[in-house]
């Protein structure tokens, strides 16, 4: 074979491609498997291959800036005196004072608050920097119980039992141990500078007849004021919701797979779970055939990005979105301004998920005082109710193509999809057809 | 000594009553008859006063109690006490599963038998139990005191972190990471003092002590096999 041979290009496997050999390289070297925060970071079909068809001559559209398109929410009037009164259909996700630094949940608080919604607990309980900066704050329930009492369940709008979350459904968590400090360790009840497992089942309670009694205690505990929240992983929705509803809840919390978790297994993010577009309409069915929907109210989370996402899931059923990895990113994780920092740890703003090690250049997933302190509260709060304010304008916008004048009055009708597994999904047709997968010829 | 029929006048009458009693009120000691094994009787309580349940309790007896002392004149189902923060919960009869879980103070003290999980994720409360208790009982107990007069059921303690298990009669097995330990006097006198303090008659010198031998504190890989 002289030069002149026509050589045929290299060509890099696809099922071997070069994450998946820098992994086995990396697994091969450490003999642990990777462990990071971040939602599941695989390509999935998502809110992008739906399209919202706009008005034409059989819908009449609203005029933009001058017709009104409602965005307030109500969380939880069937069982509970007081329930949440939102502004805006977009809520804050449970995120935890230990995984997060005190500044980046004030500032949570603080952008919640600009924006007329609420922002949510996580595990370790509830500090009272947070409970002062948030006006309407959601007090997570969750298996490990860590910094539980019951004046911080008195004085919380709302309490959410968390059976599971999207990036890990069936998981629990581990705080490792540079993130425990002092307080973090006390408010734990655990020794300081030690892991801190967070459990994957509740000790006290075993399936939905025990959840109902569960449910029945905090409601008596709580004089039947506050709403009572289920949140889901979107591992088994239609029967977890309908489970949920028969429990008792007022409000169900549906989390798919690209969610975020301050840290589990990579494997167990990538490989468990469903996606948040297949989650939605078994959820919503589930409300429909127990004639619940709209009176049990339903939250989707997971990936939700921008305005067209809230309005898509508006469309698909839900009564309100919530977001976490948006929420910090709009805070500052991430942010190429600390490009160099993050390359010295190895990697790239963009891709920067060892939330666990408590290094974040950008002071958010971090327990260490000096980088902590580069994250300006009111700063940063106001970046998230800006960006809040965004994400409902847009989906106002879109509401009025379709002729709504709430954003709860989208629907399925209002969508097609652009791929055959989004339609299946969301249950809309394919675009260009009227075939919806599934529902025959 | 007041009286509440909870068949007559049902659970949440029964409990807003109990739970807006001031501190300082005259109005102290309270009988609930005709339980029924309820769910949810007498929790949320914030102030010192004393309620005796006549009769069999249902789950979540005494559920995140601060500060009262309640009696249960019989069985208890799941989650007796649960969360409590202060106070004293008797349980005359048997405790389910679950008794005490996740409890960050007060005493609860179970005459009869506890079953499984007594004890769960503990975080200050101190449990002491006549009688036996069952399988995974002081599961990751995080601190405070457990006192087992009878047997332990298997993996006693797994997964524990800075609680103390004393137990007089036999384990079964112990779980991940728990261990038998030395008693040492201080630990001797403690455990005198919440026998006595339950009112429960039986020598000290009985018992062993259980906890935590703190190798799974911090993650490592070449230790994964002991779960």
């Amino acid at each position: 074979m002289d030069d002149k041979t026509p050589q045929a290009s290299p060509r890099p496997s696809a099922t071997f491609d070069d994450y998946t050999m820098s992994e086995i390289r990396r697994a091969a070297s450490t003999g642990i498997y990777d462990i990071r925060g971040s939602g599941a970071k695989r390509s999935l079909p998502h809110f992008d291959d739906l399209l919202f068809l706009g008005a034409s001559i059989s819908r009449y559209p609203l005029e933009g800036y001058r017709e009104r398109c409602g965005t307030e929410v109500t969380l939880g009037d069937r069982y509970a005196s007081k329930p949440l009164q939102l502004k805006i259909p977009i809520t804050i996700a449970g995120m935890s004072f230990g995984s997060l630094s005190g500044q980046a949940k004030e500032a949570l608080g603080r952008g919640a608050n600009l924006a007329g919604t609420s922002t949510t607990t996580g595990d370790g309980g509830m500090t009272p920097e947070e409970r002062g900066h948030s006006k309407l704050l959601v007090y997570q329930y969750l298996p490990s119980r860590y910094g539980m009492n019951p004046d911080d369940l008195r004085k919380a709008d709302a309490i959410e039992i968390v059976v599971g979350q999207g990036a890990k459904p069936g998981g629990g968590g581990m705080l490792l141990g540079q993130k425990i400090n002092d307080r973090v360790a006390a408010m734990r009840s655990l020794p300081k500078g030690i892991d801190q497992r967070s459990a994957c089942r509740h000790p006290d309670w075993t399936g939905p007849d025990d959840l109902e009694i569960k449910i029945l205690e905090l409601r008596e505990i709580t004089n039947w004021e506050k709403p009572i929240f289920v949140k889901i992983g979107g591992s088994r929705p239609y029967y977890d919701t309908a489970l949920a509803v028969k429990s008792g809840a007022d409000v169900i919390v549906l989390d798919g797979m690209q969610g975020g978790t301050a840290a589990t297994q990579n494997v167990f993010i990538e490989h468990v779970g469903q996606p948040t577009l297949a989650c939605i309409r078994p959820a919503v069915k589930a409300l429909q055939e127990l004639d619940m929907h709209r009176k049990v109210q339903i939250i989707v989370s997971g990936g939700i990005r921008n305005g067209a996402d809230v309005a898509k899931a508006m469309a698909l059923g839900a009564d309100a979105v919530s977001i976490g990895s948006a929420a910090l990113i709009a805070m500052g994780d991430n942010d190429p301004y600390y490009e160099d920092e993050y390359r010295k740890l190895g990697t790239t703003a963009g891709s920067y998920d060892a939330w666990h090690l408590g290094r974040d250049p950008a002071g958010i997933t971090t327990q260490d005082p000096e980088l902590a302190s580069r994250l300006d509260p009111v700063v940063a709060g106001q970046r998230l109710a800006n960006y809040l304010k965004v994400m409902t304008l847009e989906a106002q916008t879109i509401a009025r193509a379709c002729g709504k004048n709430h954003v709860h009055n989208l629907e399925p009708e209002d969508l097609c999809a652009l791929t055959v597994e989004a339609a299946a999904m969301a249950q809309v047709p394919l675009a260009g057809t009227s075939w919806v997968p599934g529902q025959g010829y | 000594m007041n009286s509440l029929d909870l068949q007559t006048l049902g659970l949440r009458a029964i409990n807003q009553k109990l739970q807006s009693l001031e501190a300082k009120t005259n109005e102290r000691e309270w009988t609930i008859t005709n339980p029924m094994g309820q769910h949810a009787i007498a929790c949320g309580l914030t102030v010192p006063i004393e309620i005796t349940v006549d009769g069999h309790a249902g789950f979540y007896c005494a559920g995140m109690n601060q500060e009262a002392t309640v009696t249960i004149n019989g069985h208890a189902g799941v989650g007796v006490a649960e969360n409590m923060m202060s106070g004293l919960v008797r349980v005359k009869g048997n405790a389910s599963q679950s008794a005490g879980a996740t409890a960050h103070g007060g005493l609860l003290v179970i005459e009869g038998d506890a079953s499984s999980r007594c004890g769960i994720s503990m975080k200050g409360i101190d449990i002491v139990v006549g009688g036996s208790v069952g399988h995974m009982s002081g599961f990751m107990a995080q601190l405070g005191h457990m006192v087992i007069c009878g047997d332990a059921g298997e993996a006693l303690g797994d997964s524990i972190y800075e609680a103390k298990l004393y137990v007089a009669g036999s384990v079964e097995s112990l779980g991940a990471d728990c261990i038998e330990k030395e008693m040492t006097d201080d630990h001797m006198n403690t455990l005198a003092g919440l026998l006595e303090k339950a009112g429960i008659n039986k020598d000290a010198h009985s018992f062993r002590r259980y906890g935590s031998a703190r190798k799974l504190y911090n993650f490592d890989i070449d230790k994964a096999d002991a779960y």
